[in-house]
């Protein structure tokens, strides 16, 4: 029966493209329908603010020297004793990323020590114009109320409320500076949300022991 | 002078009717091999993505025809129009349907039928190897010369067993002129069975196989190979000089799969019944179906099937489909003399 089945075999690849045409398909219709994004996904960064409206960010430039690819321009500037920009000595003064050559590696989330830059779940960033691509801190700075900016303005591609969903991965391991908040979501759930950030400021440490 | 305007409006719907077909047919292809991948395929522009290929011909004749420096400018210029030529042309004899009669008159729904129909086919499907020789030297540039020469290998040696499929289906119905050819195959067998040329399964499958490789389709796709010969002999055209490579190719494509109807699976007969109109539509409509069945299965093999090595090709079309088809022309000759003049020792 060898021969038998040297003259079906060919076939039998027949069968297989036949049976694939009833099976469900693989391709998402992208601008129509989205796909469900990891939990842990690294998109466009934002700057936050704290609840009260300063700024987070201290400009102590430690997320331009983290940043693999050089793309993140910060230049510090003393906050005005009258008029504070963010709380403590220093504010950011410039914060400029060049998106052509960020990687979204998330190492400046990683570095920064106030939790000023998080990354969102928005990834439409695509411009026509190469200056465009540089997001000054206009573009980047959440508003005093929570609702994060977008050079662009929201259409059937961009979705700005993905700007408000920020990249789970730091929420899970920010250690928040101490041993005891290991594991303890500290910080706003989601990025620029007034809600969610005063939650999580109401929560207790988990020891009693601080320092 | 009647005749002539006949003539003249037969051939501008000929000529309108495939280039819908082909638009059609591109479309069809592209989503029938899609689903077959799990994809969805063109389904952006117009109802199911069916303008697609309008969309596509139109970004072509706005693009910037090229004339590389080292090609020999006639013969490029030529070539694409002699891709398409005999294209359009083998389609005249093509009988899409049953005559029709209006008054006194009747009007046969092909251009013409030549006599020598079958022969008219085979001279036509010929010319086209000269586009595609014409095409790959005249580019001056090495891929297309080497797809050009596969071409000519290959077209040439299934011309032969494309042509040894035809003969047992000439001596079958005794006329080499398509119109005979589909009369022939309208009775029933037994009542019930339609005795189309299919009961001449040999020739059916030689002829099926010849077809796939004189339209250069997948598995016979060496020509175009884009993997190795960056598509071989139509490299160096663009714009409008590539899309009436593309128009040939998918019009040689429909010609193949309607003359396999014609000569094997009975042409336009089918159960006819109803009114005066669909009477004469039906015919249309088993003709068109039994077509695009036939496209399915090219397009189908398309999906399925890998491409064959160049010496696989040559192998396969000298040393299986050839013999094959001359024994069985043998055979068939020994059975029609036993039946007409009795065996030589009685």
């Amino acid at each position: 029966m060898k021969w038998f089945e040297e003259i079906l075999g060919p076939w039998k690849g027949f069968a297989v493209t036949f049976r694939q045409m009833f099976r469900p398909k693989v391709t998402i219709q992208y601008p129509k329908q989205k796909r469900q994004k990891p939990e842990r996904f690294h998109g466009r960064h934002v700057l936050n603010r704290y609840p009260d409206g300063m700024e987070k960010c201290i400009g102590c430039e430690l997320c331009a020297g983290a940043c693999p690819a050089d793309c993140i321009y910060v230049r510090g500037a003393d906050n005005p004793p009258e008029d504070p920009v963010s709380p403590g000595e220093r504010y950011g003064f410039v914060y400029d990323i060049n998106m052509l050559r960020c990687i979204f590696c998330g190492l400046c989330v990683e570095a920064c020590p106030t939790e000023a830059i998080t990354m969102t779940n928005l990834f439409e960033m695509s411009v026509t114009d190469r200056i465009d691509a540089i997001y000054t801190k206009d573009d980047l700075l959440v508003e005093p109320d929570g609702t994060p900016n977008h050079p662009q303005p929201a259409g059937p591609l961009i979705d700005l409320d993905e700007l408000r969903i920020s990249d789970g991965w730091m929420r899970a391991t920010s250690p928040a500076g101490r041993a005891e908040y290991e594991g303890v979501v500290t910080w706003s759930e989601s990025a620029g949300s007034r809600e969610s950030r005063d939650a999580s400021h109401e929560q207790d440490p988990p020891s009693g022991d601080v320092g | 002078m009647n005749e002539f305007w006949l003539v003249v409006v037969k051939v501008v719907i000929a000529f309108v009717f495939l280039f819908g077909i082909v638009i059609i047919l591109i479309w069809a292809e592209r989503r029938i091999v899609a689903l077959m991948q799990n994809r969805i395929g063109p389904n952006r522009a117009g109802p199911a993505g069916l303008m697609q290929t309008l969309a596509d011909g139109i970004k072509l004749l706005f693009k910037e025809p090229i004339t590389p420096r080292r090609a020999e400018p006639l013969v490029y210029l030529t070539a694409p129009i002699l891709a398409l030529l005999p294209a359009l042309l083998i389609f005249l004899v093509v009988p899409v349907g049953a005559p029709i009669t209006i008054g006194d008159t009747t009007y046969d729904l092909h251009v013409t039928d030549l006599n020598i129909g079958v022969l008219y086919f085979l001279a036509m499907s010929s010319i086209a190897v000269y586009a595609v020789v014409f095409a790959g030297w005249s580019s001056g540039s090495k891929y297309p010369l080497l797809g050009s020469v596969r071409a000519s290998a290959q077209m040439i040696s299934y011309e032969a067993a494309l042509g040894l499929a035809l003969v047992p289906v000439v001596m079958y119905t005794g006329t080499t002129s398509l119109a005979g050819i589909v009369d022939a195959q309208g009775e029933t067998l037994f009542g019930i069975f339609p005795s189309w040329n299919v009961v001449l399964i040999p020739s059916f499958v030689v002829f099926l196989i010849a077809g796939f490789a004189e339209t250069n389709r997948a598995p016979f796709d060496l020509v175009e190979a884009e993997q190795e010969l960056v598509g071989g002999f139509h490299t160096e055209y663009s714009g409008f000089r590539f899309a009436l490579f593309f128009l040939a190719e998918y019009i040689n494509l429909f010609n193949i799969a309607a003359l396999t109807v014609v000569f094997f699976l009975g042409g336009w007969h089918g159960p006819v019944f109803g009114p005066t109109l669909v009477q004469y539509l039906l015919p249309v409509v088993w003709f068109l179906l039994k077509t695009f069945a036939v496209i399915f299965l090219f397009i189908w093999a398309r999906a399925t099937l890998p491409r064959l090595r160049y010496d696989q090709l040559m192998e396969f079309g000298w040393k299986r489909l050839i013999p094959l088809s001359l024994v069985w022309i043998v055979l068939l000759a020994l059975t029609f003399g036993v039946r007409r003049f009795g065996v030589p020792w009685s």
